[in-house]
């Protein structure tokens, strides 16, 4: 799929007023719905961990915190390239950027408090991730109160049928892709729970 | 009295700045906006670069999640085995 997408961006038709810059849609706003929704999910996740103490849970949050830095990462770095060169400048400040560079920057807190926390970090991380889950929602309506120089949230019905094809292609490259890191990511946890869990044993015999 | 001359001669220059602004003769009006199209090649940013720029990021970011992650599994796997081993 990821090679496929790039014909398929190639083939797009040009924006009438950005012209070729604005085939970083294709990428950016992809990053940016996985970033938003897998947010939520590290959330959701983080509630059952914290109010059910499910081990699985933790094991889903922390995988979905390393995917919501690294959506964001891809969002927060090609958003500006884009914005330069229709724009005039990288960052504004604005309500839509803003809030989206908190939301990646309270996963980061995230990963940062599970690296470096000690014991009982699990369950402060999950408190973080909770609020990065209330930020979420917020980052995608931001656009619609706040005047900004972020297109509004109407762009992506909107869309003419030959962009919305490469855009739709190029968002479920990056599920699949989400999908697959997420497992494995998932499965390292596991067994570092399992590798935890021999040390323990090791340790107490 | 020298603040009420200070006045009165500001007083004169400024009623008398647009007259004179105004005798001249009118300058041509200045075109403040430019169309991205009609741009002289050396003021435009090329889109170009920003969008190659954009998809290697995206493509480098992808690589080295997947290099991290796959290092981090080998390691994981060679702890658990050598715990394994000495549980035996």
């Amino acid at each position: 799929m990821f090679a496929v997408a790039p014909v398929l961006v190639h083939r797009a038709p040009y924006e009438s007023t950005m012209g070729l810059v604005q085939k970083i849609f294709y990428f950016h706003v992809p990053g940016a719905i996985l970033m938003l929704l897998i947010a939520m999910m590290a959330g959701v996740t983080s509630a059952i961990f914290l109010f059910k103490k499910k081990p699985w849970a933790d094991h889903w949050s922390i995988a979905a915190a390393e995917q919501v830095v690294l959506f964001g990462a891809m969002t927060l770095v090609t958003g500006p390239l884009w914005g330069r060169k229709a724009w005039g400048v990288y960052w504004d400040w604005d309500a839509r950027q803003t809030s989206a560079l908190l939301l990646w920057m309270t996963f980061t807190a995230y990963l940062l408090l599970r690296r470096y926390g000690g014991p009982g970090s699990d369950k402060l991380a999950a408190g973080v991730a909770l609020f990065g889950m209330a930020n979420a929602p917020f980052v995608y309506v931001s656009v619609n109160y706040w005047r900004t120089l972020h297109p509004k949230t109407t762009v992506i019905p909107n869309l003419v049928p030959p962009m919305a094809g490469p855009m739709w292609f190029c968002l479920a490259a990056f599920a699949v892709m989400a999908i697959v890191l997420f497992t494995l990511r998932v499965q390292l946890e596991e067994q570092r729970a399992k590798v935890e869990a021999l040390y323990l044993a090791a340790d107490e015999s | 009295m020298p603040v009420i001359r200070l006045l009165i001669v500001l007083f004169a220059i400024g009623v008398a700045a647009p007259m004179v602004v105004n005798a001249q003769p009118p300058q041509p009006a200045q075109e403040e906006f430019v169309p991205v199209d009609q741009l002289p090649p050396e003021a435009e940013l090329p889109a170009a670069r920003m969008v190659i720029g954009a998809y290697v990021f995206v493509w480098v970011a992808f690589v080295a999640y997947i290099f991290t992650l796959v290092k981090r599994v080998k390691k994981v796997e060679g702890d658990l085995a050598m715990l394994e081993r000495d549980r035996r």
